[in-house]
């Protein structure tokens, strides 16, 4: 599903990649560790397409409907509230029976009662709960996460370690994270950066 | 196409509420360019001919238009919204026109304030003047917008907004000042059409180019 070779970025005099090698079949669990600047969420936008390599080939062979892409902004509108965010993302992506699965992942991930609040009036936590809600709406076959534990309580993280160990089908995911230990017993594969 | 349509109106549906919720350009596009008409009106001597009032009209539109602009990717450049929506199935042109559509509501709304106030301190608005402004409303939020999504990812980008901005509109100011006070209008306003067409074309097309790498 993801093929690459020789992949490099540059940010002016910054090299972040260096000639990376990858490959991740359908499936599988990909975790990429490493510390502040090691080019973690690099890695995940070049996948998602969002940058493009200074040096070397990126082949995703999902389209990118099937993308799911977690950063670490939860790309939400602030002064929305999470039924109109989710809305227009349901929208864009096509999601058959729409307010249903909104409604769904509303209630899975505690929001239900904030529906009508406006994103502004929410803590880190519950942006990330919001965030994840998107990412999950359109059921991507790949899940491209940066740091899915980011500002979540412990009731949130259990939610997404169960989204992340329920089998899925051939569903492929990309984690990135500094902290492994929580995600170690999912990955298939690990790429440390430097 | 119905698709199409679908998105676009989402997304103009979206940044109408944003501005019904947030009301950080509006009003200040409607503060401005009263401001600058009753400043106009106090800077012209007595006896300026209406030609130069015709200009300082179209001077108003295009800096009121600037404002607006410099606003209009705000709240996606905020959050990163636009890494979103661009990664999205749609159309990313639908982006473009969505915010082309709002940006051109907000310039109609400043304009049913400005057009009247012209006439008050001024002279009296001929329709020529409102059929160029109505053509050349088209044009700058063609162009506009495009220009802003490109400034908006830019660290510069208040600077960036007026080079990239200011240039592409002096057709649409000859043009505009052209209807407002000629005896024959009519070629001006074909000038503002043709430039119209051509420039939502040109910017329909490249803005896939703008917000992606």
């Amino acid at each position: 599903m993801i093929r690459a070779r020789g992949l490099e970025r540059r940010f002016g005099e910054k090299r972040v990649l260096e000639g990376l090698d990858l490959d991740v079949a359908a499936g599988e669990t990909l975790l990429v560790t490493g510390p502040n600047g090691a080019g973690k969420s690099t890695l995940l936008a070049l996948l998602a397409g969002l940058l493009a390599p200074t040096r070397g080939e990126v082949d995703v062979t999902v389209d990118r409907a099937e993308i799911g892409y977690l950063a670490h902004e939860p790309l939400v509108y602030r002064e929305l509230t999470p039924l109109e965010n989710l809305d227009l993302y349901g929208r864009l992506y096509r999601v058959g029976e729409r307010r249903e699965r909104i409604g769904m992942l509303l209630e899975r991930f505690g929001l239900w009662e904030a529906r009508h609040e406006r994103v502004s009036t929410f803590s880190r936590g519950t942006a990330q709960r919001l965030a994840l809600c998107r990412v999950l709406l359109h059921e991507p076959a790949l899940l491209l996460l940066d740091e899915p534990y980011s500002g979540l309580d412990a009731e949130a993280s259990v939610l997404v370690d169960e989204e992340l160990g329920a089998p899925k089908g051939s569903r492929t995911v990309v984690l990135a994270t500094h902290d492994p230990a929580r995600l170690e017993g999912l990955a298939t594969q690990r790429l440390a950066l430097a | 196409m119905t698709q199409y349509v679908g998105d676009v109106a989402a997304l103009a549906r979206k940044d109408l509420l944003l501005e019904l919720r947030a009301r950080d350009t509006l009003p200040a596009m409607l503060l401005f360019v009263l401001s600058a008409l009753v400043v106009f009106h106090f800077a012209l001597p007595d006896g300026s001919s209406r030609l130069a009032a015709g200009g300082l009209l179209w001077v108003a539109i295009v800096f009121t238009a600037l404002l607006g602009l410099g606003r209009a990717f705000v709240a996606e450049r905020d959050q990163r919204v636009l890494d979103g929506l661009i990664l999205a199935p749609s159309d990313r042109s639908a982006i473009w026109l969505a915010k082309a559509v709002s940006v051109l509501a907000f310039l109609a709304a400043a304009e049913a304030i400005a057009l009247p106030a012209f006439g008050l301190f001024f002279a009296p608005v001929s329709r020529a003047t409102v059929a160029a402004v109505v053509l050349a409303d088209l044009g700058i939020a063609a162009v506009g917008t495009l220009f802003s999504a490109m400034a908006a990812a830019s660290r510069a980008r208040e600077l960036l907004l007026p080079l990239l901005f200011l240039p592409p509109m002096i057709p649409l100011v000859i043009g505009g000042v052209g209807a407002t006070v000629a005896e024959a209008p009519a070629r001006y306003l074909g000038f503002l059409a043709a430039y119209d067409a051509l420039f939502a074309i040109l910017c329909w097309a490249s803005f896939e180019y703008v917000v992606t790498e």
